[in-house]
């Protein structure tokens, strides 16, 4: 069985461009939407990449932001100045 | 010249923790760090602890501002707005009543059990973490009573949330998990707390039920929610990261460990069996059912976790199996308990329509046409004939999860399911082999347990009679307690409702 990692936002006006960096950087990850959030899951690992938010967002954007949208996630957390990322060992 | 370096995130997090400990000269170890070693647990290298995130304290008062801004933001309009007219129906405030009474103070709890371990783990950084989680939650029971003080305007049943949390008969269930936790040792209130409820189980109680709050138009409380659960994944890591530091540090520490995430696997799983009902019953407009919910957020993510967890050796907790087959009846078997003692509730209760019931079926295929519907379509012929049914006697309540003993057995749902512990020439009974364990590995703590039926019938509670027990309570009779139907709650919904045709013509 593959192992899962996932990180639930919040559907809202500063997580879109954060959801649509993880939908493009993360090829096969699953995207649910109930209402008020967005979950995402994917294989083994999942990556949030500040480029990738900065290009959509159209400023600078600091990782730790992510902490204002994120609702919940599954796991084991690597976070730098240039990511954050998610993945089973 | 140059200009001096930005330093990376984690170069400035170690600057954060690094150097802030000293090594004691004038008073011995055990006397600064009391609780640090009686629980078994083996520390060879506190600097092995490994924060993955990375918060310094200016990023927390930043982000934390932040929050706060944007939920009172909401609040302010909720209330301006007249929100509360917007539900999707009136007998979904019976979940926040439920909420308030029952979840809320247990954030209050949080608050006290991380300032506590905050204090007395002797590393560092495990310290600066406690300390963080402990503010915040601190702030998530603040916002929770600030949000629905303003339901607390129009409805029944919140009050006197405080006053009803240490006596009432079920919250004592919620009240019970968190008193056993914060009176364990320090790690084990950190595999209690951080690792088996919030990492292993709030996903259950937060994700769903306050997306089914958004779905059900309180915009109020999604926002609360959804602004404390953005605490809960610092906190979720929290967790994470002590199990597997503990488990690094000494290999005698995994048959403790083991243990302990056992046992509150099991206790967690008895508390959650409220938000099963709230969710199966009590939100006017599902969102999924709890059985769903389970296979997500146990099955699926605690399959991962666990898969994860085995290369030191965990295992999944005991009963698991257990668990997860009863989630196929938890929430039927809870709701038909409220039923039949909402006399003696701070909130109301009903029969589920047929339109639900055609839900339940379809989400419960396996049990809920053959256990439950004949029981709630008989109760409602009852109420036809207006012979309601109300269960006056006491029940008998489980010495570990203080649940009364509703629950059928594994396999035989004809069955009660109980369990008989002799202890010190008493006997104790519990409701499961889950609550057994508990018991029997530590009598001496749950053999003291304040259990509330016991409590009235030894005269502490009030009185003698049904109505001198409400009262000590604090229950408004009459208001707070009966069905929906009838109430002044709904009364005054109809009124509202009945404007607004008026208004639209
Ligand atoms: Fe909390
Ligand atoms: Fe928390
Ligand atoms: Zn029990």
């Amino acid at each position: 069985m593959p192992r899962i990692v996932s990180i639930t936002l919040q559907n809202t006006d500063d997580a879109r461009p954060i959801i649509a960096a993880i939908t493009a950087d993360n090829p096969g990850a699953r995207i649910n939407a109930m209402p008020g959030i967005v979950k995402i899951d994917r294989d083994d690992s999942l990556t949030v990449r500040r480029a990738s938010v900065e290009d959509r967002l159209g400023r600078v954007w600091d990782p730790q932001e992510i902490h204002l949208s994120i609702v919940s996630m599954a796991g084991n957390l690597d976070e730098d100045d240039d990511y954050f990322n998610l993945s089973w060992s | 010249m140059n200009a001096p370096l930005k330093l990376g995130l984690k170069q400035r997090y170690s600057l954060l923790t690094s150097g802030l400990d000293w090594t004691p000269s004038y008073q011995p170890f055990e006397k600064i760090y009391p609780y640090a070693e009686f629980e078994g647990i083996k520390i060879h290298d506190w600097s092995k602890w490994e924060d993955p995130f990375r918060l310094t304290m200016d990023a927390y008062w930043k982000f934390q501002a932040e929050k706060e801004r944007k939920l009172y933001a909401v609040l302010d309009s909720f209330a301006q707005n007249n929100g509360q007219m917007n539900l999707s129906d009136v007998r979904y405030v019976n979940a926040l009543k439920l909420f308030l009474t029952g979840v809320s103070p247990l954030e209050y709890q949080a608050h006290r059990g991380f300032a506590h371990v905050g204090r007395h783990v002797p590393g560092v950084g495990p310290r600066i973490a406690a300390q963080m989680q402990s503010l915040d939650e601190l702030r998530h029971v603040q916002t929770q009573v600030h949000t629905l003080s303003h339901y607390n305007k129009f409805f029944d049943g919140f009050s006197e949330f405080r006053h009803m949390h240490d006596r009432v008969w079920y919250l004592s269930v919620p009240k019970s998990f968190f008193d056993d936790a914060r009176t364990a040792g320090p790690f084990e209130y950190f595999i209690a707390i951080g690792f088996a409820f919030e990492y292993v189980l709030t996903n259950l109680l937060f994700v769903p039920f306050m997306s089914g709050a958004a779905y059900n138009g309180d915009l109020a409380t999604v926002t609360f929610g959804f602004s404390a659960q953005s605490d809960e994944s610092r906190h979720m890591t929290l967790g994470i990261e002590v199990i597997k530091f503990l488990l690094e540090q000494d290999p005698g520490n995994l048959p403790i460990v083991q243990k302990w995430v056992d046992k509150w696997f099991w206790r967690g799983h008895r508390v959650l069996g409220l938000v099963a009902m709230m969710m199966d019953y009590m939100l006017p407009k599902k969102i999924m059912s709890w059985r769903e919910a389970w296979e997500i957020y146990f099955t699926e993510a605690g399959g991962s976790l666990f898969e994860d967890l085995a290369r030191y050796g965990l295992k999944v907790p005991k009963y698991a199996d257990v668990a997860t087959a009863e989630a196929d009846h938890l929430s039927h078997q809870n709701w038909a308990t409220f039923y039949q003692y909402c006399h003696a509730a701070g909130f109301h209760t009903w029969l589920p329509s047929a339109e639900e019931m055609d839900w339940l079926s379809e989400k419960y295929p396996t049990t809920f046409d053959k256990y439950y519907r004949p029981r709630f379509e008989m109760w409602a012929e009852m109420e036809k004939e207006g012979k309601r049914f109300y269960n006056n006697a006491l029940p008998q309540l489980c010495s570990v999860c203080q649940i009364p003993m509703v629950y059928t057995e594994h396999g035989d749902h004809g069955a009660t399911s109980f369990r008989v512990s002799d202890y010190k020439g008493e006997k104790y009974h519990t409701c499961s082999d889950g609550c057994k364990d508990i018991f029997d590995g530590e009598p001496e703590k749950y053999s003291q347990a304040w259990l509330p039926v016991h409590q009235i019938f030894q005269g502490n509670c009030g009185g003698a009679g049904l109505e001198d027990v409400l009262k000590w309570y604090k229950l408004n009779l009459g208001a707070d307690n009966l069905q929906q139907a009838g109430s002044p709650d709904q009364k005054l919904w109809d009124e509202w409702m009945a404007a607004k045709d008026k208004v639209a013509g």
